[in-house]
């Protein structure tokens, strides 16, 4: 199963985790791995899901993640893991 | 597992460095609809065209939203239409009607343009390519998306110098027919050597009769990404350098294969090549003109231009190559000056001219693009710019062209505006002794001798 990447960068603040967690479970997202760093005094945060489960395309996912990031003031970016895997693996 | 760093890295270059794709470009044969009545020809290209098109828009858009990664343009091109309409026209204002069918078409799928109004006389015209030809001025000015481009050289053939002359008229006539629109016509119109079959990019995208029925072409873009990988080797060895430029325009060209992979998935259309291209755009930090700069020449055009240029050009081939299992199309570094704010403050510092442009389209994709001339330049001395350029590329190989803007009532230092991904153009200035007597000769320039290289 082709996994989804969710990557969210902004300042940090309460509540980030909860929010997209809550959204994901919701909408039936598995959570299989999160990591989260501060780089340059901004919150790093990634997760690789498995969202087979859910009814919502990765487009319908990817919109819906962008609109909760505006709402807690970070950027919120939803991808197919081919991109990744694409460019940084031979 | 990928880990957040190289997850950053791959979004960084998309939100602050323009990474994008540029173009999906679906080539579609237009061959089968041939007819000796314009009426049905015309029926049966809209009809291909938006039957064969219908999703490419919506399938870019999905994609675009899956992976997170802009594909800023969706395209069209078609078989050159002076080998479709050959048999239905019998006058330039018959192709016109087939230019209005691609517009509408292209209208109609929402595609942003639509290439291939085009005509390949490398060695000799028929009636209907001159006739095509003799349209163009007409097809500029009454439609909005279609793009132009005429083949009129080639190393195997050598230079159609009869066309050469013919094409100087043409672009002065279409600039004085879009004289409203900032001479926007000859934006949308490309003069060629050595023609890819398979070039994704406008204006000169066409889709040539070795290609198959339909084929899905991408063009990558990525000069903001190569422009921040070097930032951070300042003062480090060519070594250095060159790794630096393969590997990031690896990265570039495997997110180009892969929105190829899949829109051709989706389409059921074939892959065709990636084009490996840097393609600038107006916007800061997406410009071909400050990696030169970048590299080490103070102002772009200063001694020293050409080498960072062909460095350059050869370090995108020898990375993108690697990263797609089919190249094609115009593969190289882009020197538009009007799609290029680098290279429009490289003008308007005075540290490019002309002909320093024409030394470095010796070793770079594409050529003298995008270049507004004053609007009293005489068509002869534009034939002979296209001459010069068309012998670079024939003796060289490699696909050179021209497109060049006469602003029409502009003199040198005024401004031509076009917007958005097109930009605006300082006019630059012409050489002012001519050469009538030289492109007045009738017939063309035998093929150069591919022996005794010097």
């Amino acid at each position: 199963m082709k996994k989804t990447i969710i990557t969210v960068t902004g300042r940090d603040t309460v509540g980030i985790i909860a929010k997209v967690c809550n959204y994901l479970a919701e909408n039936n997202v598995n959570i299989e791995d999160i990591s989260q760093t501060i780089l340059q005094g901004y919150f790093h945060m990634m997760m690789i899901t498995d969202t087979s489960g859910s009814d919502k395309t990765t487009a319908d996912l990817s919109r819906d993640l962008d609109e909760i990031g505006e709402s807690i003031g970070v950027k919120i970016h939803c991808q197919r893991e081919d991109i990744f895997d694409m460019m940084h693996r031979i | 597992m990928i880990n957040i760093f190289e997850a950053n890295e791959t979004n960084e270059m998309i939100e602050n460095e323009n990474l994008d794709v540029r173009t999906i470009t679906m080539g579609i044969s237009l061959l089968d609809c041939v007819d000796s009545n314009l009426d049905r020809l015309n029926h049966k290209i809209y009809d291909k065209i938006t039957t064969m098109a219908r999703n490419l828009v919506s399938t870019g858009e999905e994609i675009e939203a899956e992976f997170g990664v802009p594909i800023v343009n969706k395209r069209i091109s078609v078989t050159p239409i002076a080998l479709v309409g050959g048999a239905a026209c019998k006058t330039p204002e018959d192709f016109v009607t087939i230019a209005q069918t691609l517009d509408r078409a292209a209208h109609d799928v929402h595609v942003n343009f639509l290439g291939g109004y085009s005509a390949l006389v490398s060695k000799g015209m028929t009636k209907a390519d001159e006739m095509l030809i003799r349209s163009i001025p007409m097809a500029m000015a009454k439609t909005e998306l279609v793009c132009s481009s005429v083949n009129v050289g080639s190393t195997k053939t050598g230079i159609n110098m009869d066309a050469v002359k013919l094409m100087g008229e043409i672009i002065k006539s279409t600039a004085a027919a879009t004289k409203e629109k900032d001479c926007l016509g000859c934006a949308k119109l490309v003069v060629f050597c050595n023609a890819p079959d398979d070039n994704p990019f406008m204006a000169g995208a066409f889709h040539g009769v070795t290609e198959a029925d339909a084929i899905i072409n991408v063009g990558v873009s990525g000069p903001g990404v190569v422009k921040h990988a070097l930032e951070k080797v300042r003062g480090e060895s060519f070594e250095v350098l060159c790794e630096t430029i393969k590997k990031t325009a690896f990265k570039v060209t495997r997110v180009g294969q892969l929105v190829a992979q899949e829109a051709s998935r989706r389409l059921g259309v074939p892959f065709g090549i990636i084009d490996l291209s840097l393609a600038p755009t107006p916007a800061i930090g997406d410009s071909v003109s400050d990696i030169l700069e970048e590299i080490g020449v103070e102002s772009t055009g200063a001694p020293g231009t050409t080498a960072a240029l062909a460095l350059l050009n050869d370090q995108v081939k020898k990375g993108g190559v690697m990263a797609s299992s089919y190249v094609g199309g115009l593969s190289g570094a882009f020197i538009p000056v009007s799609e290029d704010q680098g290279m429009i403050n490289a003008v308007n510092r005075g540290s490019l001219c002309m002909e320093k442009l024409e030394a470095m389209t010796c070793v770079c994709s594409v050529g003298l693009d995008m270049i507004a001339i004053p609007g009293d330049t005489r068509s002869t001395t534009i034939s002979g710019i296209i001459a010069d350029e068309m012998a670079i590329g024939m003796v060289n190989q490699k696909t050179t062209a021209v497109r060049l803007i006469p602003a029409i009532g502009k003199k040198e230092g005024d401004v031509l505006e076009f917007g958005g991904l097109l930009g605006s153009a300082p006019i630059m200035p012409v050489n002012r002794f001519g050469c009538d007597a030289f492109v007045n000769r009738p017939g063309r320039i035998p093929a150069p001798v591919h022996s005794f290289k010097n």
